[in-house]
């Protein structure tokens, strides 16, 4: 267990016992630790990298910096489903930003935020190596390609049925 | 007989794991044939495809299938009668997009279990590897590399035997070789088709240069965005170090090489291998001075060297066939294969593979199949990024380093995203910068501040409030950024902005002087009406608009009120009657 004096909500940090065992011992590994820990809680909270800085043995300005160079690090909390929409040039060119947008006026959030509900977080990302099937999104590692505005939001729809909204 | 099923990440996506499922939900228990699955095959836009063996013979092959036919295929696998499956089978002109490559990197891709060691090894695996370690010396590796031609497929061309012979003649306690699988080009993948469908080809060929420049460890960047291959890659080193190709005396020569995967986190600029390096040490991605060079001073301060996942996919290749072999193959300075990611607007998306020297039509006419929808070619972007837009007159430069930096674009790692008549060049130039601005590291003055003020011209060109001068501040901007930029993505994010200028200027000039967008893309230039002639009065499109922007009685003419339309262009696709104007 770490006995970091930060402020803020408390996290179950024996949760990173493991990992901190494993890697913990080189701050070549931060990064490792860094995806390791998001996996575990979804994002990085505060305490979780203060306790990281300090296993680790670098100072929490350092971590805070990889955590914020970083695209894949997450600050905030994600909805139980991350919607990974692609604006990759082969996307770009195969209309993306019209599947974006509707699929952000449906559920009323923009890149990077999560409905209110927590079921929804919408993120733009690079390329998901699925141009051929150009617009491609991603839910939760399952990628839908050949998307149309329409038929992305009824994918969208689908999920919100099976989870009874 | 055996079904196999071609499930590399576009495969699965495109729905074959379903049909992989589906399939097996039928099989008995004693089930007369087998049913397994393989990598990329490279045709995506026939995904999913499923293969039926007899023995190493293809007998047929099923193309777009559903769950739905699995019924139909397992019939057939069972008796052996074919008639059943015979609407899915692939079509001749298809089949020619396969028939016309050359494949050296992508060799196994397709035909492989991905996982599989005795696959690999049944497909001559590790012959070159054991040939290089019990037969040549590192110096005659290094020799026999520097005689195919075979230059860094990462995208500068970079003679590869030199960096091993750079890295071998460098003195250091440990030395380091590094693969770069960052795969950084938005709408390129074939290093992700490489090591999911073909993980050993890049253990192998690493090991060769390992032995060539006496590394003792080696890393694979791989990015995060590509957990199948990490998947796939972990498995293989895993087979690899129990069958004693990684680790102490690999087949008890003496030589000991071990090998370990690091995810990246999602930063463009990683690809750049300097910051690659700092990446790896888990520090910010931030590139460093050059010299000292990687060879002399790279990862942990020690000689390493990096290469991309393609240039190590040939490597395997050569030992085995000879450096020669390899050099017969293309021209004066490009030398071998290259492998391309074909998408955008091209009727046959998928990997392509064929021998330097060909040229830009051969690819995307002769083995794409030309513009989807009958529509007029426009460009194809080569070099992602870092690259530029080619324009049809061009369409018959060769495929080599040097033609293609003539156009002002570059080789680049392989991405060929195709544009249509309906894509903006200066939307396209936007797009770019909006990325190499995001994705600056910010360490110099000059790429951190002139990406962003270039942005800000495009962005205010593209919603038509570019100015007269503009398109010359963006020109004395590019040259700017070019000279003051520490490393390569600073340096070459112009080049989108200089190769679309140097092409399309007449488009840059409808939008500065006519506020119009050529390409009917650009969303603050267009407006909508409806044709009244055409108009039937359906009121489809009114009920369609989010807008509620139309309105009209049933059966007569409807019309569009310009000050409440957003331009979502959703009446267009609604329209059956073709009455929406767009100018
Ligand atoms: C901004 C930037 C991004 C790059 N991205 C990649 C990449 O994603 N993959 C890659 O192999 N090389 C990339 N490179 C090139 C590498 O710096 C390096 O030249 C290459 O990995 C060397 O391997 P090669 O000689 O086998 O091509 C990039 C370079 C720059 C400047
Ligand atoms: S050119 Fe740009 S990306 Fe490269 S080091 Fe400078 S600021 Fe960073
Ligand atoms: S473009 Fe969109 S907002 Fe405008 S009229 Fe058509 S549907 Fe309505
Ligand atoms: S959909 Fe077409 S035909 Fe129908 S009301 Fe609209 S413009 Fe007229
Ligand atoms: S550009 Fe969207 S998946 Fe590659
Ligand atoms: S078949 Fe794998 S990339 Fe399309």
């Amino acid at each position: 267990m770490c006995n970091c004096s930060c402020q803020g909500p408390k996290s179950d940090l024996s949760l990173l016992d493991d990992v901190l065992k494993e890697y913990g011992g080189s701050s070549g590994n931060l990064i490792t630790i860094l995806q390791k820990a998001q996996n575990i809680y979804g994002y990085l909270p505060k305490d979780v990298m203060y306790c990281i800085a300090e296993k680790v043995g670098v100072a929490p300005a350092d971590v805070m910096g990889v955590a914020t160079f970083y695209s894949q690090f997450r600050l905030t909390p994600i909805g139980k489903y991350l919607i990974m929409a692609c604006q990759g040039t082969a996307c770009h060119v195969n209309g993306s930003e019209r599947v974006t947008a509707a699929i952000s006026e449906y559920l009323g959030i923009g890149n990077g935020e999560t409905t209110a509900d927590g079921l929804f977080t919408l993120e733009n990302v690079a390329c998901l190596g699925c141009c051929s099937l150009a617009p491609v999104i991603m839910i939760n590692g399952e990628a839908y390609g050949n998307l149309t505005p329409d038929s992305a939001v009824a994918v969208i729809k689908g999920i919100q049925e099976k989870e009874g909204k | 007989m055996r079904i196999v099923i071609g499930e590399g990440s576009c495969g699965i996506a495109a729905g074959a794991a379903k049909v992989h499922k589906a399939i097996e939900a039928l099989m008995t228990e004693n089930e007369s044939f087998t049913l397994g699955s393989t990598g990329c095959i490279g045709m995506c836009f026939l995904e999913p495809i499923v293969d039926l063996y007899d023995g190493k013979i293809l007998i047929k092959r099923l193309v777009k299938v559903t769950a739905d036919d699995a019924a139909v295929i397992v019939e057939a696998a069972r008796s052996g009668d074919l008639s059943g499956v015979e609407k899915l089978v692939i079509s001749a002109e298809d089949e020619e997009f396969l028939n016309r490559q050359t494949r050296i990197a992508l060799r196994h891709c397709g035909l492989i279990d991905p996982v599989s060691l005795d696959d690999y090894r049944n497909a001559d695996g590790y012959q070159a590897l054991e040939k290089a370690l019990k037969t040549m010396t590192p110096e005659q590796v290094i020799e026999e590399i520097k005689v195919s031609g075979l230059a860094g497929r990462g995208g500068a061309g970079f003679p590869t035997w030199f960096k091993w012979n750079a890295a071998r003649q460098s003195v250091g306690e440990r030395k380091y070789l590094i693969c770069n699988a960052d795969e950084g080009d938005p709408g390129a993948f074939m290093d992700r088709a490489v090591i999911e469908s073909d993980p050993h080809s890049l253990i192998e060929g690493m090991l060769i240069g390992a032995y060539a420049i006496g590394a003792c460890e080696m890393i694979v960047y791989v990015r995060a965005e590509y957990p199948l291959a990490i998947t796939n890659l972990e498995i293989a080193i895993d087979a690899a170090r129990k069958a004693n190709l990684l680790g102490e005396n690999i087949l008890g020569t003496g030589f000991s090489c071990d090998m370990r995967i690091k995810a990246g986190a999602g930063a463009f600029v990683c690809g750049e291998e300097t910051a690659l390096i700092e990446s790896l040490e888990g520090k910010r991605g931030m590139p460093r001075l050059k010299p000292p060079f990687p060879a002399q001073k790279g990862y942990m301060d020690e000689p390493s060297n990096i290469n991309n996942v393609e240039t190590f996919a040939n490597v395997s290749w050569i030992i085995n066939n000879g450096g020669e072999a390899f050099a017969a193959m293309g021209t004066e300075n490009s030398k071998g294969t290259k492998v391309f990611a074909l998408t955008g607007k091209i009727r046959k998306g998928g990997l392509v593979e064929i021998p330097m020297g060909k040229t830009l039509r051969d690819v995307i006419y002769g083995i794409g199949g030309g513009i989807r929808d009958n529509k007029e070619f426009k460009a194809v972007q080569m070099g992602g990024p870092s690259g530029g837009c080619i324009p049809a007159d061009l369409l018959d430069t060769v495929i080599d380093y040097k033609a293609l930096a003539a156009t002002g674009a570059i080789m680049g790692s392989g991405g060929m995203v195709v544009m249509d008549e309906s894509t903006c060049m200066v939307g396209m130039a936007k797009f770019f910068l909006d990325f190499t601005a995001l994705e600056s590291c910010g360490k110099c003055v000059h790429c951190r501040i002139g990406t962003a003020r270039m942005q800000e011209i495009l962005t205010r060109i593209v919603k038509g409030e570019g100015k007269e001068g503009d398109i010359e501040l963006l020109e004395e901007l590019c040259d700017a950024v070019k000279d003051g930029a520490l490393c390569g993505l600073g340096q070459t994010a112009p080049n989108p902005v200089l190769t679309t200028i140097r092409y399309f200027r007449n488009e840059y000039e409808a939008h500065i002087r006519e506020k119009k967008c050529p390409a009917k893309e650009c969303v603050d230039l267009l407006t909508y009406s409806i044709d009244a002639d055409k108009c039937k009065g359906c009121t489809l499109c009114a009920k369609k608009c989010p807008a509620k922007a139309i309105s009209g009685e049933v059966k007569k003419a409807h019309i569009i009120d310009e000050n409440i339309c957003i331009r979502c262009g959703q009446c267009v696709s609604s329209c059956r009657f073709g009455a929406i104007i767009v100018e």
